[in-house]
């Protein structure tokens, strides 16, 4: 089991970056486009928070899964 | 290593004082919390005027930021504080910001006495109140926890996890309550104010229960073997054996649990209203009656939590949320789909009303189609047009209004379904305090558990409705280019696209919880 917890390592790793590229790619440069306040601000959030937040987190996640430090002695 | 609190220990009757003195508290900051949410058409056309870019924008920032920015800062900010001066302090303090902020909103004159001072206040106090809730939750759990015996720590702090969803009952019932012992002319003058201003009492009530509360006994004990960390913050977050944990709260556990909250209590009765169309005071009626209901089973999952583990109970919650929540919602759709219904003969009803706009030249025209159905189901077509009295001026494009009153049955069935939403709601928020708790030493405690729960909770599930609103909208508009295009839709059923997301994070979390999340430890003392 904590073999499958390392490997799995590397999909969080990787969701990580695909959930940074959809929500800056995606979402945040088309809300910049469109203008407005409405669409500015959500993009502000998505840029500036959501985003380092989801592929910094889930990223060091991965990397801390991958190097067994979640493993367990059941 | 042994608990510091063994059953004999626990004085039965102080924990419950602990209980109650918590809950009450906490269950006013959410109703606090959740008033300005509800009141928000009234403060927007007092505060946000629509026509004025700066205080639009002011109103996006009090949206977005109290939601999402200022909850997790919140959560550092007290809960750094409760780890070096105590959880009871603390929460007191988050108590009294909260208090005199929801006050000072009810007292705020309106844009057009003071101007743009008006909305600037508005958005500070806004943003005190997400500040004064990311430290509140926090603070609670952990206190109601360190006081609990062992064995039992689910069922206390499960107590804790009722406000949440108490608080959102409690501010519906007050501002219908407040609603009508007026008239809609005098609510919308001065009777909003009201659920503002009483908030005053219930703090101050509040605040004198929580006094006379001692600290914490493991934070006492802590303090006294001088283990009290110099800078919380950098422990938590700066040191990977406490970090890793913080992640793993966030991405195996709040994260799924955010977005279950958010879709069985938020989602619900924004699909009620927006896409089944059902009517105002009815879509309310069911969320309320489902929450009336469900709420009870916090209690019994907190405590089932003791007898099998928390990580059981949340996961069954998730999973059986993302595998039925496709089915649940098509099946909300279709008990409000009155094409499926059969049309009483003749039944069709049409009023039509004119209206002088005051201050004006326009004039608004109104044209009520009603039809009826077998099962006491009704759907009204409101059509508004506004014209203007001088010729040559072209009418400007009607509305139409799509309002559905569904009969007894469908009610009844929209509230079960809705209920049980409620009850994956309660498995995976249930346990969640004591979960979080047992999850970090006592130094450090009440920083990191605060973190992911309102990252979990404020950013992933405060997101959803925007995130969910986004893929139904992008799926119809998907659908209506392919009919003009004359091709195949691609989209069968569009309005159930916006569940992709509590789906897909639900489904990350579920998975991540598995794998990571150890379901026996159950020691706080440390």
């Amino acid at each position: 089991m904590n073999g499958i917890r390392q490997i799995f390592g590397i999909v969080w790793i990787l969701l990580g970056l695909a959930a940074g590229y959809f929500l800056v790619f995606e979402q945040s440069l088309k809300l910049f486009e469109k203008g407005g306040m409405d669409n500015i601000v959500p993009a502000i959030i998505y840029t500036f928070i959501l985003a380092p937040l989801l592929t910094g987190g889930m990223c060091v996640f991965g990397v801390y899964a991958s190097q067994n430090e979640y493993k367990r002695v059941d | 290593m042994n608990s510091s609190i063994s059953s004999e220990q626990v004085d039965k009757k102080k924990l419950r004082k602990v209980i109650a003195a918590s809950s009450v508290g906490t269950l006013i900051e959410w109703y606090d919390f959740y008033i300005f949410g509800s009141l928000s058409v009234v403060i927007a056309t007092k505060f946000f005027p629509s026509d004025n870019p700066t205080a639009a924008f002011l109103s996006t920032l009090a949206t977005f930021a109290a939601g999402f920015v200022v909850r997790p800062f919140g959560a550092l900010f007290f809960g750094r504080l409760g780890d070096l001066i105590g959880r009871k302090y603390t929460f007191m303090v988050t108590l009294l910001i909260m208090g005199f902020s929801t006050f000072a909103i009810g007292l705020i004159p309106g844009y057009e006495t003071i101007g743009f001072l008006a909305p600037l206040l508005v958005l500070i106090l806004r943003l005190l109140q997400g500040l004064a809730l990311g430290g509140e939750y926090g603070g609670a759990a952990t206190y109601v926890a360190e006081h609990s015996e062992p064995g039992k720590r689910g069922y206390r702090t499960a107590w804790i996890q009722t406000t949440a969803s108490l608080g959102l009952f409690i501010s519906l019932l007050v501002i219908l309550a407040t609603k009508k012992s007026m008239s809609a002319e005098a609510f919308a003058n001065f009777g909003w104010r009201i659920p503002f201003l009483i908030s005053i009492v219930m703090v101050g009530i509040s605040y004198f229960i929580r006094k006379n509360m001692d600290e914490s006994p493991m934070f006492e004990k802590a303090k006294q073997e001088g283990k009290i960390v110099a800078n919380p913050l950098k422990e938590s977050f700066g040191k990977k054996l406490n970090f890793k944990f913080v992640l793993l709260a966030l991405f195996g556990a709040t994260m799924g649990q955010g977005v279950v909250w958010y879709t069985g209590q938020f989602y619900a009765l924004s699909f009620l209203q927006k896409v089944a169309n059902i009517e105002f005071e009815q879509s309310n009626y069911i969320i309320a009656a489902s929450l009336a209901g469900g709420t009870g089973f916090f209690i019994f999952f907190g405590w089932l939590s003791d007898k099998i583990g928390r990580k059981a109970v949340m996961l069954t919650g998730m999973l059986l949320a993302i595998c039925t929540y496709r089915p649940i919602y098509q099946a909300m759709y279709e008990a409000a789909d009155v094409s499926l219904k059969t049309e009483v003969a003749g039944s069709k009803v049409i009023h039509t009303d004119y209206f002088m706009i005051p201050n004006s030249v326009d004039l608004k025209k109104t044209v009520k189609t009603e039809f009826s159905y077998t099962d006491g189901s009704k759907l009204t077509l409101e059509e508004s047009s506004l014209t203007t009295i001088f010729p040559g001026k072209n009418p400007k494009k009607p509305e139409v209004k799509r309002i559905v009153h569904v009969g007894s049955f469908s009610f009844w069935f929209l509230i079960l379904l809705v209920f049980i939403q409620v009850l994956y709601v309660t498995m995976v928020y249930g346990p969640i305090a004591a979960f979080l708790v047992e999850m970090f030493p006592t130094a450090i405690r009440y920083t990191s558990m605060s973190l992911p729960y309102h990252i979990g909770n404020g950013i992933f599930g405060g997101l959803l409705p925007a995130v969910a609103t986004y893929l139904a909208a992008k799926a119809s508009t998907a659908n209506e280019v392919a009919v003009a295009a004359g091709q195949t839709i691609p989209y069968d059923k569009p309005y159930l696209e916006g569940l992709w997301y509590p789906i897909i994070i639900g489904g990350v979390c579920f998975v991540i919880g598995l794998l990571y999340v150890n379901g026996k430890d159950k020691e706080i003392n440390d």
